[in-house]
Parts: structure tokens; sequence; C-alpha cells
């Protein structure tokens, strides 16, 4: 399913003294397969746009279509979309509330596929637990507020993907993980990107991650799409992105003071990108031959 | 002067006590040191902060603060005016709806004067950059700034020592270079003594001193760029180094001879210097 906004509009709290136009127009497609990043500043309207993706937020000016259905229609089947289209909130282990992890995963697929028989319906709840990487036996019975942080969020991220959905959005999934918890966090994610999950969206912060993860991504400021494009094509625009307040990679950090010592490294900004071209132009050098 | 010190401190959150968060800790933080905590969830930085200010207290051994015993229920009050802290999530630490009362809340708590609780809102407020929103309501501010007036409501206090639990985590870049450098200036200007628990990696390169926990034990202890520079040792806690040192570590593997590099402008300096040489 492709993802195609056409001049997006929002606005909070419209007719009131608070009214504040949190989208201005955003024009943006991610098309399927995709493992899109959405980068900007609090209040840059990153987070109204993810939730107009699966009608938590309805329409109320521009377009919006999300594979065959458009958010604009009355009609529009919006429970089939939600099950279609899975949300992970910012800290989402916030939101369990189930007494066992079985519960508290059930719950989603029990409200979008009324029809599904209980055998069926523990399966997928077996395998969606099993799939963020938690072991069934030891942890169906157990109550989600005795697991520690990473497990919390994996068992909150299992009751999303539960129902399969084709486009997995996550606001800041690995926010508050520890380092390695972080990593545990983007490698689930991929592998899930490699299943029936054709397209992940992810809003985030974290510059590095961006660059280690995303084919794609999109700056938003000020209610629109300032910058489109790679990661290797939005990062070396790093003079814009300053001026937007936001921050760049280590390696976009460290390759903008190479360039001012005239060293130009070609690089998509992933870690072993980088440290590929710099071994290759230390060897172009003659590095390494000495020896 | 010796703000903190453990004594083989060891805590369990278990009444039968099979189980130890803190598991024989000894330590010695100087008054004026920026001391950054690291480890991974559930490695006993938390446990170990609410021990310094006496909202725990140690099941075995001892914890001093400015030499006072926090296991003396009649120091209580004392300690924790002399050490504050500031939590994670900006939202729940507002007590009030315009912010000159949320900062006053502690000091009203203590029974400071209301001249002198008026003086130090005024001070508080300066020292976090937060002046201009003294009649501002907490709620329609930004992360950061939610959590400079926490830090504000804690320096109403007026204490010496500013704990920080993972203070930052919750807050987008902006948000948290503001609090990084009001920390940074707090312990500079006024030599206030900060332990700083944090996930960041680059947040501990700006303390005088990184403790890393495993376990509930406090395993690594020294300079931070030392600490990374035991990268081995640091990966069988699970940390990892901050990127930089981590790329600088693949250029070293490869043989390309560049020396030691924390952050992205140090290992521009080292590959510059590695690739003139060559």
């Amino acid at each position: 399913m492709q993802i195609v906004a056409k001049g997006l509009t929002y606005t909070y709290n419209p007719k009131s003294p608070f009214a504040s136009n949190a989208l201005k127009g955003v024009d943006l497609t991610i098309g399927e397969g995709e493992f899109f990043g959405i980068i900007g500043h609090t209040g840059s309207g990153k987070s109204t746009f993810v939730q107009h993706l699966n009608a938590l937020i309805r329409l109320t000016g521009g377009s919006l279509r999300v594979g065959e259905y458009d958010l604009a229609d009355k009609k529009c089947n919006f429970i089939e979309l939600r099950s279609k289209v899975g949300m992970v909130f910012q800290y989402p282990e916030y939101q369990l509330f189930a007494e066992t992890v079985e519960k508290d995963v059930a719950f989603g697929l029990k409200n979008f596929r009324k029809d599904m028989d209980e055998e069926a319906r523990a399966a997928a709840v077996r395998e969606a637990i099993e799939t963020v990487g938690l072991r069934y036996a030891e942890m169906e019975g157990r109550s989600p507020f005795e697991l520690s942080g990473g497990q919390k969020r994996r068992v909150a991220i299992a009751g999303v993907i539960v129902t399969k959905p084709v486009i997995l959005i996550l606001d800041e999934p690995a926010a508050g993980l520890d380092p390695l918890g972080k990593q545990e966090l983007m490698e689930l994610l991929h592998r899930i990107h490699g299943g029936w999950c054709k397209t992940v969206v992810i809003v985030s912060h974290d510059m590095d991650e961006i660059a280690e993860n995303c084919t794609r991504a999109a700056v938003f400021s000020e209610g629109k799409v300032a910058m489109e494009g790679t990661p290797a094509e939005i990062f070396s625009r790093s003079g814009e992105l300053f001026a937007l307040g936001l921050d760049v990679p280590m390696t976009a950090r460290c390759a903008l003071r190479l360039k001012e010592r005239g060293i130009d490294i070609q690089t998509d900004y992933t870690c072993r990108d980088f440290t590929d071209k710099v071994l290759a132009l230390w060897k172009a050098k003659g590095g390494g031959d000495a020896q | 002067m010796e703000a903190v010190r453990f004594d083989n401190v060891k805590f369990s959150y278990e009444e039968d006590g099979a189980e130890f968060a803190v598991n024989g800790v000894s330590l010695s933080v100087e008054e004026g040191q920026f001391v950054a905590i690291l480890g991974r969830n559930g490695s006993g930085k938390s446990t170990l902060a609410k021990l310094v200010n006496a909202l725990l207290t140690p099941t075995e051994g001892k914890v001093t603060v400015f030499g006072m015993d926090t296991l003396d229920p009649k120091m209580t009050f004392e300690i924790r005016k002399s050490a504050g802290m500031v939590f994670q999530n900006p939202d729940n630490q507002t007590v009030a709806s315009v912010v000159e009362d949320d900062v006053a809340f502690g000091p009203e708590n203590i029974g400071v004067p209301r001249e002198e609780i008026g003086k130090r809102i005024e001070f508080a407020l300066d020292a976090v950059g937060m002046q201009a929103f003294r009649h501002a309501t907490p709620s329609r501010l930004s992360g950061g700034q939610k959590q400079r007036i926490a830090i504000a409501g804690v320096l109403a206090i007026l204490p010496k020592i500013m704990i920080l639990d993972e203070s930052t985590a919750m807050l987008d870049p902006r948000g948290r270079r503001e609090v990084m450098e009001v920390v940074k200036k707090l312990n500079k200007e006024r030599g206030m003594t900060v332990l700083l628990i944090t996930h960041f990696m680059d947040e501990a390169l700006q303390a005088d001193r990184a403790i890393v926990m495993h376990r509930g034990e406090a395993v690594m202890d020294g300079a931070p760029e030392e600490i990374f520079a035991r990268s081995d040792e640091l990966e069988s806690y699970n940390l990892t180094l901050p990127r930089a040192a981590a790329v600088c570590k693949q250029l070293q593997a490869a043989g390309m001879p560049v020396g030691n590099a924390f952050d992205a402008e140090e290992l521009a300096e080292e590959i510059c210097r590695s690739l003139q040489k060559g």
C-alpha cells in the first residue's frame, strides 16, 4: 500500500483563541517497501501527520490515500484501514493495561477480528509475542507490569503487530532504551519489515538512527515537508538542517570537519560506509603499504 | 569536601532480600564533581541515585551525604535539602499551573519565609534561563523547558548536589542540549555536585568521571575517555561506545594509524592527521 498525501492541512482547536495550524499543506508520497524516516522538531507537525495515516485524526483539508483507502471518503472502512496500518505511539509501554501479557496482546485482535475463532487467535498472539523476540511460554501468563522496560515495549509492539499490519508506524520507537536495547529494537523492525509488513515509518529525533536504517526520509518544519530524499541526500545538506535547528549524524559532522580541511568524503552517512570510504582514501594514499 | 560516600552498600526491594538491586557498592564523590552513571536498564543506576537522597535507605552498609547518615531519620530532611533530584518524565514533575508557583513549591514546603522565596524564584529561573516564562503555564512549555523548570524547582531548595535520573531521555535534541547546558553551567560556575544517570554516551563524555553499573555493582570507575578506551570491557557490560569511538576502533582494527577519538571533531582530527602523514 502506497501513502499519498496532497495539500494536507490540519488545525487544532479551530475557531478558538488556541487555534494552531499544525499542518499547512503537506505533500508526501511514501512508497510500498520503504523504511521511511520522519524528522522534525517537537511542534513541526510530524505526529499530527502520522496520526492521519490510520485516521486517528480525520482528514479536514487536502487529500490522503493509503493504498486503496481514500481517507476523504466518509464511507471509507476505517476499521479495516486501522487493522492494516498499525500505530505504535511514543512510550507504548504506558498503554499496557491487561492482567497478563497474553490478554494485552490479544486485545487489538479481539476488536479487529471478531469473527476469528479462539484457536486461530491464540496462535496469532503466540506468533506476535515470538516475533518481538520474547518466549511465549515464559511470558503469556505474566503481568506486563512486572517486566523490564525493554520487554514492556516489545509486548506493546506485539499488541500492534498481532493484526499483521501492512504498514507499521512507530513514533520514537527506541526513545529511552539503553544503547543495546535500541539496537535490538531496530533489528526487530528490520525483521518485521522483511515479511508481511511492507512499509515501516519511524518518527525519530536520532539522526544516526535515520542514517543507519532508513531508505528515505522527510524533514518536517512548521507544518510542511521542508526536505525529502535518501539519508545521503538529506544529510549532505547539513547547512539547511542546522538552520532548522536540527542535528546531523555523527558521520556527517565528521565529514563536514574533514571537508573544511580539504578532505572530501562521499558517503551515505552510515558508520560502515563512512569507515570504508576513509579506509579507501587512506589506502589510495599508500596507507598500509609500508608494513 | 566529600559530598557522597557509599560504604559497601547493598539494597534489596524484596523483604527476604534474596536479590540485591545494589550489591556491595563503595564509592566516594567529592563536592563539585560531575559524575555520569552508565549501565543497562535494570543495572541498579536509579536505585543508586535514590539511595543518595534517602528516598531509599540501604539494606546493608552505609550512605552518607556531607557526613549525614541516610539511615538516621532525623537527618532525612537535611539530606533531601542537600541533594535534589530531577526525574525522567517532564510531564509528571509539575505541581502548579503557573511556573513561579511550581518553583516555589519546594521552598514553601520547607518553611522558607515569603520574601526569601521571591528571591529564590528569581535566582532559580535565572540559572536555568527561564525568567521570561515566570508567569507561563508549565503544560504549554516544550519538554526541554519543562525539565528546566523542574531543575529550577530543585535549585530553589539551594541543594549542593543535583541528581538527574535520565532527565534528558524524553527530550528532543534541542531540549537535551538546553538541559545539558544548564547542568554544565551549574557545575562549572556554582560548583554544584552533579550525578547524571544517562544512556547517552555523548553526555557521559561531558562529565569529569563516569561510573559503570552492572548487576548492582560499580564495575568501572574513571575519566570517561579512560572508560571508553576500555571498549571490550565496556561491551561485556552490554554498553556501546559513542559512535565516533566505534568508528575509530574500526579504523584502528583495519590498520589505519589513528589515535583514540570520542566525538566527531576528534575523529576528524585523527583521520586528517593520519591521511596527511601517509
